[in-house]
């Protein structure tokens, strides 16, 4: 009986002491905050976070190695599923290394249509960001109005292209076809009620002192270690750093519209949710100014041997049938040579390594994904927060685990 | 435009002749074929002299069982100061792929040559991690050379 | 003593299916789907979701992200090598009654992608009820293809649906390893080629209703 009491009364001096070890807590790719199939290994003391060890490839997909057995044209397609919030932006990116290849002009008026769309994709992935950061912090009725906004834009991208969240819109040498009639009014009416929904996701968000104090402090990262660690768009801005390649390596005629570049300084957060609410009023201008600027012209450049023909065109005359013909079934040879064309995608700068050997399929493609290098930073900006934190600034970082493991 | 980068190339060869094998100038892009043994030290020189301090993409590539050599792993410098892009290239064999990493020079390399190495077998020597990040650990081979065939080798099934 | 005599005889027939038609419906109109958002899939599911195109009309009121208090596991999006262990795991922490909907064509077929890091098919995983084709399919597919399994769990039967026994279910896998259900091969395996495998594979033990539903 001694040695029971001895027993007891040893478990109850062992509970008193504090956990003496570490706790290693899987964050597994089945979580519904980790915006998609992400692991997090984490280290933590109690509830406070000492390391965090991002472990990817969920998702991989070997896109990369899918391009290289597809022609230029086809690879558009596998393109839209990498970033899947703004496919139009990968279709884009990739779409112009090979003009840059080519060395191939697009009319204006196809630049124009670039722009808008990539503008409109932009705010549609904000929307998707501000709906499920929110979420994961706590505030469902975001996610609603957020969704309800991603609707319209989703049908104004299906009335153009044909697909809502995989449009394959962009074509080497311009577009797949041109506008549907009307479809500027549709814009213009989405761009009225527009500012009313920004006020709301003001109101609820940036008015909200729980949303103001679970994001202020919380995911700090320098200036110098944001660039070390390659951030880029606006988490990068959120630090300090005023870059956007919409404005310092211009493309589709960015250099033409009237934008700021919305930049803070915390480095928190709080500060990146405010660089990216700020550019969804900055989307709004380039889109309205795109609309003024629309004019009738064509919207495919003149390079019957890159580009197809239009179905009338190929219907009547024997040399667009005959074009369409080796387009579809030979490709097209594109010269040798190996370039890299990044464009300020929604979530930062994504860059397109493209190489070819002269035959129609590419011989390497490389996706540089923002997101990849965005998480890259999440053990630096998460180590010393708790666990509800990581979730915050997992949040800010906007992945996409479709780019992240391509 | 590629003017200014020229002035780097020549700073570069300046600095140590050894370090600049060959230089190409195409679409609007200049670049440096560096040897591998010294990539770190040229990716150094350039980031402290001539502001390249971001490293947007590292890159791996190739060329195919038949060439020698086999293996190129590109290097995409960008300058947040100058906004300015600059291109380093080195050329691996297949017998021997290694090339120091330049994890030291700016962080975010890392990630970057741990892709490589899991898609190409890459070695990077003196990586603080260097292991499998986006295929299975358990993965056999390396998936994104020419000689590993698209549908892999079997369906996925037990092994 | 008649009246209980007669009721008897016809009794158990009578009341199993009344029984069966009660508990269908009750089990139809309240599926939980666990959270399994993939990729682009996902986001067509979220849609579904919200405002727009509610599905909490249809019963399916929230995503439970604990597999443990879900009925429906809604696979949306490709599943890689990575994450086939991982997600036959989840299965089999779902308790009975479950149900699968293999949403777009990555998890019927693979989809676009027929390379080394897709698994050609979730139905090489996991028994699938339901597919649903598209790439993403539109949130109206989703919501038919709930529809179409509210259908079929209305004609199931309560006996088809038993747990496994728990110290079968608990037995984790071996990571790498891939159970195949009977009937989803292309090939037609001999028996002496099924009997070898199924003595090098391990494998979770199928529950009944598996077996039932995959032929």
């Amino acid at each position: 009986m001694n040695t029971a009491v001895e027993n007891i009364s040893a478990s109850y001096e062992a509970a008193d002491q504090p956990l003496e070890s570490q706790m290693t807590l899987s964050m597994g790719p089945q979580h519904p905050s980790t915006h998609g199939v992400l692991r997090l290994e984490l280290k933590l003391d109690g509830e406070l976070v000492v390391k965090a060890i991002p472990d990817i490839g969920y998702l991989h997909t070997g896109m990369e190695k899918l391009f290289e057995y597809k022609k230029y044209q086809q690879g558009i397609v596998i393109t839209d599923r990498m970033d899947y919030l703004n496919p139009l932006g990968n279709n884009l990116a990739y779409v112009m290394a090979a003009e840059k290849l080519l060395q191939i002009e697009i009319p204006e008026r196809a630049q124009i249509i670039r722009v808008l769309m990539c503008e409109l994709q932009r705010i549609a992935s904000h929307m998707v960001w501000l709906g499920t950061s929110a979420l994961d912090l706590g505030a469902m009725s975001v996610f609603f109005f957020c969704f309800r906004q991603r609707e319209k834009i989703l049908n104004l991208i299906e009335a153009a292209s044909g697909g809502r969240m995989t449009p394959s819109y962009f074509r080497i040498g311009g577009l797949m076809m041109d506008l549907p009639a009307g479809f500027d009014n549709r814009v213009r009416q989405f761009m009225e009620d527009f500012p009313d929904a920004l006020d709301t996701f003001e109101t609820l968000a940036t008015g909200n002192t729980i949303w103001q104090s679970r994001t202020k402090g919380v995911g700090y990262i320098s200036k110098e270690d944001a660039i070390s660690w390659g951030l880029t768009g606006p988490c990068l801005r959120g630090s300090g750093v005023g870059l956007d390649l919409r404005r310092h390596n211009p493309y589709t005629g960015y250099e033409t519209y009237d934008f700021e570049i919305p930049v803070e300084t915390d480095g928190d957060v709080w500060a990146r949710f405010r660089v990216r609410m700020r550019e969804l009023y900055e989307s709004h201008k380039i889109v309205r100014q795109a609309l003024e600027r629309l004019k009738p012209g064509p919207v495919k450049s003149d390079a019957p041997k890159v580009v197809l023909p239009d179905r009338d065109d190929m219907r009547k005359h024997m040399d667009s049938l005959i074009h369409h013909f080796l387009i579809v079934a030979e490709g097209f040879n594109v010269p040798e040579g190996e370039v890299y064309m990044p464009i300020e995608a929604s979530k930062g700068e994504l860059g397109v390594y493209m190489r070819s050997n002269g035959g129609p399929k590419p011989d390497r493609v490389h996706f540089r994904g923002p997101s990849f290098v965005n998480l890259s930073a999440l053990p630096v900006m998460s180590e010393g927060e708790m666990i509800a934190d990581v979730v915050a600034v997992i949040g800010s970082l906007d992945i996409v685990l479709g780019e992240i493991d391509r | 435009m590629t003017e200014k980068l020229h002035e780097y190339v020549e700073m570069l060869r300046v600095r140590n002749a050894d370090w600049v094998a060959d230089v190409k100038d195409a679409f609007g892009e200049v670049t440096v074929t560096v040897p591998a043994e010294s990539i770190e030290r040229a990716c150094h020189y350039l980031r402290d002299e001539a502001q390249f301090d971001m490293l947007a993409d590292l890159c791996g590539c190739d060329r195919g069982p038949e060439d020698d050599p086999r293996f190129e792993v590109n290097y995409h410098l960008f300058s947040t100061i100058h906004y300015n892009r600059l291109r380093l290239k080195v050329l691996l064999s297949e017998d021997s792929p290694r090339v120091p990493t330049v994890t030291g020079v700016w962080k975010t390399a890392d990630w970057h040559e741990r892709e490589t190495f899991d898609l190409f077998g890459v070695i990077f020597e003196d990586h603080p991690d260097l292991r499998r990040i986006l295929l299975p650990s358990d993965f056999d081979g390396h998936a994104l050379r020419k000689d590993y065939p698209l549908r892999g080798y079997e369906p996925y099934s037990m092994n | 003593m008649g009246l209980e005599n007669n009721l008897l005889e016809s009794l158990p027939d009578v009341l199993t299916v009344r029984l069966d038609a009660v508990i269908n419906w009750a089990r139809k109109s309240s599926l939980w789907p666990a959270t399994f958002g993939l990729a682009c899939c996902a986001i067509e599911m979220m849609n579904t979701v919200s405002a727009r195109n509610d599905l909490s009309r249809f019963g399916a009121e929230t995503f439970r992200a604990s597999p443990r208090q879900a009925d429906v596991m809604i696979v949306s999006g490709r599943v890689s090598r990575k994450m086939a262990p991982v997600l036959r795991r989840i299965y089999d922490q779902m308790p009975e009654p479950k149900w699968v909907i293999s949403m777009g064509a990555c998890a019927t077929s693979g989809g676009v992608f027929d390379n080394y890091a897709i698994v050609q098919g979730v139905d090489k995983i996991v028994p699938v009820d339901v597919y649903v084709p598209g790439c993403p399919p539109r949130p109206e597919m989703l919501v038919h293809a709930i529809m179409m399994l509210q259908d079929k769990i209305m004609n199931e039967s309560v006996k088809d649906r038993r747990d496994t026994i728990e110290s079968e279910s608990r037995q984790s896998l071996v990571p790498g390893t891939l159970p195949i259900t009977e009937g989803t091969a292309a090939e037609k395996l001999t028996e002496a080629e099924v009997a070898q495998d199924q003595v090098s594979r391990p494998y979770t033990i199928p529950s009944r209703h598996e077996k039932r539903r995959s032929s």
